[in-house]
């Protein structure tokens, strides 16, 4: 039996996970369930962060993976953005970077700029 | 002077929410005054996700609800000054303010919205011992510099205060590529929701010191060079030997938000020293009529979701004082703190203003498992709720219907029980 | 370049020497070590403008400090700098008290003080509705007053610049020689030579005063200063009603005692404690022990003071010469043309505006030439928004329309004042130098919200990089590096 805490919404439940049969308890929602399983199986994060824009008044541009991805892989995915640089006008949802470290998660913007 | 119907002091989610239910509820000549030069205020600059699962049954970045609702304010009339900063406001809701194009203007409104938002508390507030210098920045001039100008503030950080943005911000710097070296929280609880543990420290290792604060801080050419942290006694008094020493750069506090009440206080609107806030009723209006407040300038939230909703309610009560107004709202009733509870908003109830039901936020004052929130008037239960969790950084809310208002007395206790 | 006189230290004593010498036709030269004026106790006191009853009859701390008093209500107005004179009371609770409290008047008298009087327990009342109960007499001296004191050293120093003197800003004294009559001043920078050299070193006199004596009989017996830090609170403005007047304690061995009062910027100050134990004279760090010492002495001045409401603590050094209560100003008498301004504590700020005068006649001792230039003139410091009439503010922003955008939201400065600050005689890169020049940043935020502006503001205007923009002092850096493995991005 594991004990989690859930991070599906800002309520936070106190989950317990059996590690065999992937039971979730404690869970308000079936959110908390998938997230309790998936915590065991494959924990997965959605990433947010910046990345360089050219023609604004501000330096960076808002991004974020638009699906959870391999929480391993969190600082690879940081690591890829290093070297973009991206030119205004962009839209919200315009995809910067295309199925990153070969997983079909993309990196979108999260600001029109 | 000019003349609108409806002047909402800021553009922030609290602003554009007013608005934009306002506007719904047939009020077309409103304005909102913007001191940044785009909307959406603090939500540009909190880039990560988990806001909006109430909202818009989804997670979205602060950037993209920002965006949401410009997006719904985008297509209604509603006017927009940014780039303005409003400098006085009048208890005859005369607002003044001042911007590049139009110089120092005067605006006479119906009613006035105040969403002006909140602010740090800064290393002064909370009075920290040790060498003033460089690199000691709240948790929230941080993530500005970090996340909207691209500058690393800090290399090796330690931060001081376990609210969400300290969290949030110890993530941020960890993906940034700074070593964040301790979390150190005075309470013998965390001040930030669960999910911010799980996700911004414990995913990265970072340790959270409970109980400890901040007893040093020494400086070496101009810079931190070493913070100095001890744990504190259940007087939260610092324990003598118990210190522990961090090399690092830079301290970062997350040490709580204080509603931003300037032009509250000098129009004469009366404010509760618990929330910061003005006292309001049950439609979010102030002491001063035709004046309504909502989101954190009123209280501090820890959820956006619940600053829309709020808001959402004062445009909708700005519309119906504009539009038809009734002078007798009916009989008052008083909510009053009871045991364990730290404030409620609203704290005025006139009974004939209430439509259906009235939501009704608070918080509690410590950290409590398996309560009951008890609403008594007259000595009578009107409402109860077990809690399996309650602590003081989870807002809480509650709705009582008309009917169980019609039931009580000129005062309502809400409190905690076992 | 040689100069007639060189200046070593631009806190208040420095730049109102600075300021009184640039109406005279001789080549001035202002030294100071730090990257702005006004870097050490300057800009850290209680900013008191005293009316003179403190210093013992006879001293030049009496004299000067009485002279400076009244030199101050002419001059502030002219070089716009925030002063007001709302007079000071030295509360009394006891019959001991009462008596100090008599003394303090007689050594008015002596010293020249207007209009004191010694006010009875109802009088005090009246004039502080906040006092404390047991509070039952007050020395009320009208002639006290509170100033900005960074603003005035600026506003001096400016002056001072624009009339002819050079600043040397970053410019440490190593050395100083003196051959064949003229001082060899050697600097971390360029060696800067000199006729007369006036020692305005404050914390540091002493040691610069031994930088020319050779003898080490005279270097023993020479002056020593002690720092002697006090430690302040500065709380928000919703408390700067509850004083109307400077209120000090009766003084003790330490000090002047604990004061409230209001600040020039409508805040309440309170402090200072007197400590011996600063770890060196440019430690000012701030401890829980000194807080909690002001906290509870301050209450027995001023009832219901809400520390919750600080903004800001903070701890400025004294520079103290045990045993001496005086100051020490004159030529040296071993080292011809050497003027020492020494031990410069509390009233010196009030007393600046004469060391200016003093300074004029100890050169003239020394066998200097001064004359009067001919084209001498003030410029005041820019006015405040807050100041402004809307009138005035719709002007300026006609003229220029940075007037009409907000950049500190707590203190209402524009960014047309905080680029004009940085378009003044002499220019600093840090964010603390804009928010003595502009107030931007002295509020309650505590430049949470307008730090990383004006940041930007000083990076586009002094076309640098905003990892090159400081905090404060040299070295005190806020951008360590750029975020995606970026430069700065211009």
């Amino acid at each position: 039996m594991k004990e989690l805490i859930c991070i599906a919404c800002p309520r936070g439940c106190h989950l317990q996970v059996n590690e065999e049969t992937f039971e979730v308890k404690g869970n308000t929602c079936p959110r908390g369930a998938v997230y309790g399983v998936n915590e065991i199986k494959n924990p997965v994060r959605v990433i947010t962060s910046t990345v360089k824009i050219k023609g604004s008044d501000i330096n960076r541009l808002p991004v974020k993976t638009d699906k959870a991805i391999a929480k391993g892989l969190m600082f690879d995915v940081i690591k890829l953005l290093d070297d973009v640089v991206v030119t205004s006008p962009v839209n919200i949802g315009d995809v910067i970077l295309e199925n990153i470290l070969g997983t079909d998660v993309n990196i979108v913007a999260c600001k029109k700029m | 002077m000019n003349k609108h119907d409806l002047v909402i002091i800021g553009g922030g989610p609290a602003g554009l929410s007013a608005a934009y239910e306002a506007y719904q509820a047939g009020v077309e000549d409103i304005l909102i005054i913007e001191r940044d030069n785009t909307l959406g205020g603090i939500l540009n600059q909190c880039i990560h996700n988990g806001f909006g699962l109430h909202r818009f049954k989804e997670e979205l970045t602060g950037p993209e609800y920002a965006g949401r609702f410009i997006e719904m304010v985008n297509k209604t009339n509603v006017q927009v000054k940014s780039n303005s900063m409003v400098i006085h406001l009048t208890n005859d809701k005369q607002v003044h303010y001042v911007n590049k194009d139009e110089g120092y203007q005067v605006c006479q409104a119906k009613a006035v919205i105040l969403a002006m938002g909140c602010r740090e508390r800064t290393r002064g507030a909370i009075s920290i011992p040790g060498d003033r210098c460089a690199g000691i920045f709240t948790a929230g001039a941080c993530q500005k510099y970090v996340n909207m100008d691209g500058y690393l503030v800090g290399k090796r950080v330690v931060i001081l205060g376990s609210g969400d943005i300290g969290l949030i911000m110890a993530r941020r710097m960890t993906l940034e590529g700074a070593k964040v070296l301790a979390v150190c929280e005075l309470m013998p609880y965390s001040n930030g929701l669960n999910r911010n543990i799980v996700q911004c420290l414990n995913d990265f290792d970072i340790p959270l010191y409970l109980s400890h604060t901040v007893t040093d801080i020494i400086e070496s050419d101009g810079r931190v060079s070493k913070v100095i942290v001890s744990k504190v006694d259940d007087k939260l008094k610092p324990i003598k030997g118990s210190e522990i020493e961090f090399d690092c750069d830079t301290l970062l506090l997350s040490v709580g938000l204080i509603p931003e009440n300037e032009l509250s206080k000098e129009a004469g609107i009366v404010i509760d020293r618990r929330t910061n806030g003005p006292v309001v009723y049950e439609n979010m209006e102030t002491s001063i009529e035709g004046v309504f407040a909502c989101g954190n300038v009123l209280h501090v939230h820890d959820l956006v979701d619940y600053v829309s909703q709020e808001a959402a309610k004062a445009g909708v009560s700005a519309a119906k004082y504009i539009l038809h107004d009734k002078k007798d709202k009916g009989r008052l009733i008083k909510l009053t703190n009871g045991n364990l509870i730290g404030y409620t908003v609203p704290q005025k109830v006139r009974l004939d203003n209430v439509d259906d039901s009235l939501g009704i936020f608070f918080r509690v004052r410590s950290v409590m498992e398996k309560k009951r929130i008890v609403v008594r008037s007259n000595d009578k239960v009107i409402y109860k709720v077990m809690k399996l969790h309650l602590a003081p950084s989870e807002m809480e809310n509650i709705k009582l219907t008309k009917e169980q208002l019609q039931d009580c007395g000129d005062e309502i206790v809400i409190a905690v029980e076992d | 370049m040689k100069y007639n006189v060189a200046i070593i230290g631009a806190g208040i004593t420095g730049t109102a020497i600075a300021f009184e010498l640039s109406k005279y036709d001789i080549n001035v030269c202002l030294i100071e070590a730090n990257n702005d004026v006004a870097m050490a106790t300057t800009k850290a006191n209680s900013g008191i403008v005293h009316a003179g009853y403190d210093p013992l009859p006879g001293t030049n701390m009496a004299r000067l400090n009485v002279l400076g008093n009244k030199m101050y209500e002419e001059l502030a107005p002219k070089l716009n700098v925030h002063y007001k004179k709302i007079g000071s009371l030295v509360i009394g609770r006891n019959e001991e008290n009462r008596k100090l409290i008599e003394t303090l008047y007689e050594r008015g008298i002596k010293n020249g003080v207007p209009g004191m009087k010694i006010l009875s327990k109802e009088e005090v009342r009246e004039l502080e509705p906040n006092i404390q109960d047991d509070v039952d007499c007050a020395l009320y001296a009208p002639s006290a007053g509170i100033v900005s004191p960074w603003e005035m050293a600026l506003a001096l120093a400016e002056n001072a610049v624009r009339n002819g003197v050079d600043i040397k800003l970053s410019t440490k004294v190593v050395e100083i020689n003196k051959v064949d009559g003229v001082f060899q001043i050697i600097t971390n920078k360029k060696m800067i030579e000199a006729d007369y050299v006036i020692n305005a070193a404050g914390l540091y006199a002493d040691e610069v005063y031994k930088m020319v004596l050779n003898d080490n009989d005279l270097k023993a017996k020479s002056f020593k200063i002690v720092p002697v830090k006090g430690e302040y609170y500065l709380l928000d403005k919703t408390q700067g009603k509850l004083a109307n007047h400077v209120v000090f304690q009766t003084p003790n061995e330490l000090g002047k005692g604990v004061l409230v009062s209001p600040t020039v910027h409508g805040n309440l100050i309170v402090g200072p404690n007197a400590s011996y134990s600063a770890r060196s004279k440019n430690d000012v760090s701030n401890t829980s022990e000194a807080f909690d010492y002001v906290r509870v002495a301050s209450s027995i001045s001023i009832k219901d003071i809400s520390f919750r409401d600080n903004i800001r603590n903070f701890a400025g050094v004294r520079a103290t010469i045990p045993g001496l209560d005086d100051f020490i100003i004159e030529e040296s008498p071993y080292v011809k043309g050497f003027i020492n301004f020494g031990g410069i504590k509390s009233p010196g700020l009030t007393a600046a505006p004469a060391f200016g005068l003093e300074a004029v006649e100890l050169l003239r001792k020394c066998g200097a030439s001064l004359n009067k230039k001919v084209d001498w003139d003030i410029l005041p410091l820019p006015k405040f928004y807050k100041d402004m009439t809307k009138e005035e503010i719709n002007q300026k922003i006609k003229e220029n329309p940075q007037y009409g955008q907000i950049i500190c939201r707590c203190e209402t400065v524009s960014e047309g004042e905080i680029v004009d600050a940085l378009h003044r005689p002499f220019v600093v890169n840090s964010i603390d130098g804009i928010k003595r020049r502009t107030n931007a940043g002295m509020g309650r935020c505590q430049g949470g919200f307008c730090g990383p502006k004006v940041l930007e503001i000083i990076k586009r205007e002094l076309h640098i990089k905003a990892d090159e923009v400081l905090q404060d002092k040299e070295g005190s850096n806020i951008v360590l590096s750029y975020t995606k493995g970026g430069k700065d991005d211009e």
